[in-house]
């Protein structure tokens, strides 16, 4: 089952794609834990494209699919524009961060910890970032909390 | 959406997080730790328990100021986290790099 959503890119809209992406998983009965991880991931992806690539130009914008299989969730996030490929992007250890006392960093080290898969594709201008992850899926409808 | 509050309490500054932090509102929370430390607090207590998320903007504030309280020998805790929001604290280890206590009196022990 497929879901989309296409924000602008302005960091005040980050709120609504968390909702967005919670609203999603709870409706496939993913358990607490595992939300709260991929709402974490997807938004941290979306700031930076929204940051970095896009400058915060609310002209701009970006579209996430949500994609629910047996397997697990898959996200797509496509924007187009600058590339930013996540996957070859060099992540600080967490104690230069510390050392260089600055303010960002991280957010690509949390998507790499919280998601079991990374694919960056790039095309004629079109770039999309792919994050997937395993999840089991409650049978009973009952959400847990681990 | 966050809102901070600050309140000076006998021996302690008390900082209330109320909300969501992300990339769009962490300044404020960096504002408010930058104020602390100039003016000279030297136990800063952090209330947690209505912080309803937070983003690695968040915890970039937190972590850019380890090292100026450790030069400062200032005490920074912070408590009541819920399990989700402390969950993001344990993603990257930083759970053993700041003080994170259970609630306010475990944290005014420190």
């Amino acid at each position: 089952m497929k879901y989309h959503l296409r924000v602008n890119c302005e960091r005040e809209r980050l709120s609504e794609l968390r909702k967005f992406v919670q609203d999603v998983l709870e409706q496939h009965h993913v358990s607490d834990a595992d939300t709260g991880m991929m709402v974490l991931a997807v938004d941290e992806v979306c700031a930076n494209l929204m940051i970095h690539s896009h400058r915060c130009n609310p002209d701009e914008h970006i579209s996430i699919t949500v994609n629910i299989t047996k397997e697990g969730v898959t996200f797509e996030i496509t924007d187009i524009g600058n590339s930013f490929n996540i996957t070859e992007y060099k992540t600080p250890s967490v104690q230069e961060v510390i050392k260089s006392k600055k303010k960002g960093g991280i957010g690509i080290m949390l998507v790499r910890n919280i998601m079991d898969d990374i694919q960056f594709l790039s095309k004629n201008d079109h770039n999309v970032c792919r994050l997937f992850k395993r999840v089991s899926f409650a049978t009973n409808g009952s959400r847990s909390n681990h | 959406m966050v809102k901070i509050e600050e309140k000076k309490e006998t021996g302690y500054l008390l900082i209330t997080l109320i909300g969501e932090i992300d990339a769009s509102n962490s300044l404020e929370l960096d504002q408010t730790i930058a104020r602390a430390l100039k003016s000279g607090e030297q136990h800063i207590v952090v209330d947690g328990s209505r912080l309803e998320y937070i983003s690695s903007a968040g915890l970039g504030v937190f972590m850019s100021y380890i090292e100026d309280m450790k030069a400062q020998n200032v005490k920074f805790v912070l408590f009541g986290l819920s399990d989700k929001v402390y969950s993001v604290f344990r993603i990257l280890g930083l759970d053993e790099l700041l003080m994170i206590k259970a609630d306010k009196s475990e944290a005014l022990e420190v």
